[in-house]
């Protein structure tokens, strides 16, 4: 039953006092909240009880915003709610070229997150029992273990490939352009192994970069996706803008292909877009998979100030599964804050790209 | 607000994504720019071959009348710009607000690449050493002293990563046309204006369409002209010419840290030099990498420095439609900021002083840009970290340094004047490998003779002669 935007603001205000009311008792939360609570977290000391003064989405400002170095070193149990300790645990990394990466603990969220998003991916492009190549990064990402999930729950095998993207932001950095075109060749050539071996596949997931070297490939030698007998594409891990979508659409894939673009990562989970129309020129507007994650397009100035419709703002992510909860999180991107939809009744995002103020900084659409 | 498309070989394509041109001083949008994304390069180098191919059905001698025919139409016409028209003025207009070069320089400019059209055959057999043009085309022929020879194309096209700050280089991509090698144009985000004019004019004047691309666009587009033209040119700093050091595919040109040498025996006389000197440094508003930016002596280097900081000190900012504007605007916020920040830090080491430091601050903030007045540093020796810098604007160091340690000590130089007819010294300045044009005497660096290759000869850089035999009675082409 679809919501009115009244009642999804009903239900996630709901879902916030569960999962909080779950964080935070010493039963069942995590040591990071518990502790935070009861002011022996040595780096937060919550000056209020969540637990009974958060009452909606909108109490979360008093948890200030969320430190992103928090996330980074050990110990990693720190996270894992009490409840699920005794559950197998996933570690799964973001970052991590230089430094300390980024962590999250995942017990079972990677696979709600992929179940949920099949949902929207249609049946007619994504067969189901159909298998799927697995064109993005592997090691220790959620991503990788996630679209094999995906594939896994729509009754697919999926085929994977090596792919290090610290390795890629090494060369970019090091300006190895030479080598950065072996590797990606190298990755393509895995992919094209996949393709020609008989395994009929016809649904894939890829970056766009990817996509963009793999149709290449395909043409020099012939082919295309109809040939290569693809018929969805779930398209994300790096940004991309309509033009880019458009361009893909209109030179690569045809009118036989779908072509889901999501945007995610390792904390929130995946928003999901419609695939992108003509007529609109190509607008990719996105949306969380609320209550699980939200994404706020909030105020360059201002991050307690959400920007009014149609406005720019940095984006701020929240997630609250009952296996993480990350109260605004201020994302290193920025966006469009977009009306709710019929088929998604809360804000969307679109024009999603690198935050200007690390713009500069920031190595984008590395693999 | 007219809008400049994408040029796909000849055919235009209005992208999703769009840049806005904007007046430095103003802030007034004066285009939107179609952004291109890296796909779009790649996809369409498919069509690489044809461009070759359609400039080879005409004649080297047809193409270098339209290309002159070109030269006029660039300079003199009101021609075809995105989905307006363009006359000269505007175009000057319209380069000056958007890189910050006064009005002036850029008609000037504008003559420059007019001159260099109307003498390409010139050029061209300077270039290639009086070869027959046709045997380009060919592929083969036989020398005047009957020796076979065969030149190979090495790319059907030349990739250009062209920048913002200097509408100088566009001269080095004119001759490609003719050579019947396509062009592919990522032009720099402030400066699309020459990219566009000058195809509008070479199409004007009958160059086929397919022979040209245009991709304006962010880093994506740059790489992927790189990566798909089998020879590029680039230009950029130090890193970037770092980057592609040793690269047969690339070519890429950074700051030319070019210098003027007084030897020993001219150096008491230096005075009559000085007019030479100022203007190598200050001409161009100091942007251009035959620019001097550094003036080299063993005695009166301080004199020297006082002299010049004396003609130049006094140079303010006008406005860019004044004819004697002198200084380019930097248009790009925060980067006056940072190159007066790293002088001001170099000018703390002991034995550097600013001379030019007692006319006007050096930096000149205004509402939507940012100056920097001429700036002369003496240098009491060749180890001071400003020594061998190089900024875009009218900077210059004057560096004491004994003779016999001048070349070991200069660091890589595009252009040397050396003033000197010390024949020993001449001697070691001719063979240093690590200046590229050299002038013996007293000629300003900006002083270019456009039969002389600039930093390799671009006819080298895209045909590579090799052996070739034949049988005459069974060849056909």
């Amino acid at each position: 039953m679809t919501l009115t935007p009244q009642q999804a603001k009903e239900k996630l205000d709901a879902h916030v006092r569960d999962i909080v009311a779950w964080h935070f008792n010493p039963e069942t939360g995590s040591p990071f909240w518990v502790d935070a609570a009861a002011g022996k977290n040595p780096v937060l000391k919550l000056n209020f009880d969540p637990r009974k003064e958060v009452k909606c989405f909108d109490d979360l400002k008093k948890f200030g915003l969320f430190e992103d170095d928090w996330l980074r070193g050990g110990p990693a149990r720190r996270w894992v709610p009490r409840a699920l300790a005794n559950k197998p645990t996933y570690i799964f990394e973001t970052g991590g070229t230089t430094g300390i990466p980024k962590s999250r603990v995942v017990v079972e969220d990677h696979w709600i997150d992929y179940e949920q998003f099949s949902a929207t991916l249609p049946d007619k492009h994504f067969p189901k029992g159909s298998n799927w190549l697995m064109l993005g990064p592997s090691g220790p990402r959620r991503l990788r273990l996630a679209v094999e999930h995906l594939a896994q729950f729509r009754g697919g095998i999926c085929f994977c490939l090596d792919l290090d993207p610290r390795w890629v932001i090494k060369l970019i950095k090091k300006g190895w352009m030479e080598h950065l075109k072996a590797y990606q060749e190298h990755v393509i050539d895995q992919a094209m192994t996949i393709l020609s071996a008989g395994h009929d596949i016809k649904c894939a997931f890829m970056t766009p970069k990817l996509l963009d070297a793999l149709a290449g490939r395909l043409e020099k030698e012939g082919s295309s996706f109809t040939k290569a007998g693809i018929t969805g594409i779930f398209c994300g891990g790096t940004e991309m803008t309509s033009q880019w979508i458009r361009f893909a659409m209109e030179e690569y894939l045809g009118p036989d292909v779908y072509i889901a673009p999501t945007y995610g990562n390792t904390l929130m989970g995946l928003a999901a877009s419609d695939q992108p129309k003509p007529e609109e020129d190509y607008k990719i507007c996105y949306y969380a998979p609320q209550p699980r994650a939200t994404i706020e397009v909030v105020d360059f100035d201002d991050y307690n100030k959400v920007v009014p419709y149609g406005a720019d703002g940095r984006v701020m992510l929240t997630t609250l599964t009952k296996e993480l909860f990350i109260p605004r999180f201020m994302e290193r991107d920025e966006g469009v804050r977009e009306k709710p939809s019929a088929k998604y009744p809360w804000d969307g995002i679109s024009g999603v790209k690198p935050y200007r103020g690390f713009a500069a900084t920031t190595v984008v659409g590395v693999y | 607000m007219p809008h400049i498309p994408i040029s796909r070989w000849g055919e235009p394509y209005k992208s999703l994504d769009l840049d806005k041109v904007v007046h430095f001083a103003t802030g007034e949008v004066l285009a939107e720019v179609s952004r291109a994304n890296g796909g779009l390069v790649e996809r369409d180098m498919r069509h690489a071959q044809r461009a070759r191919d359609v400039l080879r059905e005409i004649p080297i001698k047809q193409l270098l009348a339209m290309v002159k025919k070109a030269g006029e139409l660039y300079a003199k016409a009101e021609l075809p710009c995105g989905d307006g028209t363009q006359t000269p003025d505007q175009f000057a207009r319209m380069q000056s607000a958007t890189t910050g070069l006064p009005e002036h320089m850029c008609k000037f400019n504008m003559s420059k690449n007019e001159f260099v059209l109307a003498e390409m055959e010139q050029i061209l057999a300077s270039l290639t050493r009086g070869l027959d043009l046709d045997i380009l085309t060919r592929g083969y022929g036989v020398e005047s002293r009957g020796v076979p020879v065969s030149y190979q194309a090495q790319s059907p096209v030349l990739g250009m990563v062209l920048p913002s700050n200097s509408p100088g280089v566009h001269t080095l991509w004119l001759p490609i046309i003719p050579l019947q090698v396509g062009l592919v144009l990522k032009p720099g985000p402030q400066e699309p204006w020459t990219p566009y004019r000058m195809t509008s004019a070479f199409l004007q004047a009958g160059i086929p369409k397919q022979a040209i691309a245009i991709y304006p666009g962010l880093g994506d587009v740059g790489a992927a002209v790189l990566q798909h033209c089998p020879r590029s040119l680039i230009f950029g700093g130090t890193a970037t010419v770092e980057q592609y050091k040793g690269n047969p595919r690339v070519q890429a040109h950074g700051p030319g840290f070019s210098k003027i040498l007084i030897g020993d025996d001219k150096v008491d006389e230096w005075e009559k030099y000085l007019d030479i000197m100022v203007d190598s440094v200050l001409i161009n508003s100091g942007r251009g990498c035959i620019n001097c930016s550094g003036i080299w002596a063993s005695r009166h280097t301080k004199k020297i420095a006082e002299a010049i900081a004396a003609k130049m000190g006094p140079v303010q900012p006008l406005p860019p439609e004044d004819p004697k504007s002198a200084l380019a605007a930097f248009t790009v916020s925060g980067q006056a900021d940072a190159i007066n920040k790293q002088i001001d830090d170099d000018c703390k080491e002991a034995g550097v002083t600013d001379l030019t430091a007692g006319f006007a601050p050096r930096l000149v903030k205004k509402e939507r840009c940012d100056y920097l007045r001429p700036t002369v540093i003496h240098c009491e020796g060749p180890d001071k970290a400003i020594a061998k810098k190089e900024y875009m604007f009218p900077f210059c160091t004057v560096v004491e340094c004994p003779q016999d340690k001048m070349i070991a000590s200069i660091g890589p130089t595009l252009v040397c004047s050396a003033i000197t007819e010390d024949a020993k010294f001449q001697r070691a300045l001719t063979d240093c490998v690590h200046i590229d044009r050299l002038n013996l005497g007293p000629l300003k660096t900006i002083q270019l003779n456009w039969l002389q290759p600039h930093e390799g000869s671009i006819v080298d850089f895209l045909y590579r002669a090799r052996a070739f035999q034949f049988d005459k009675g069974m060849i056909k082409i």
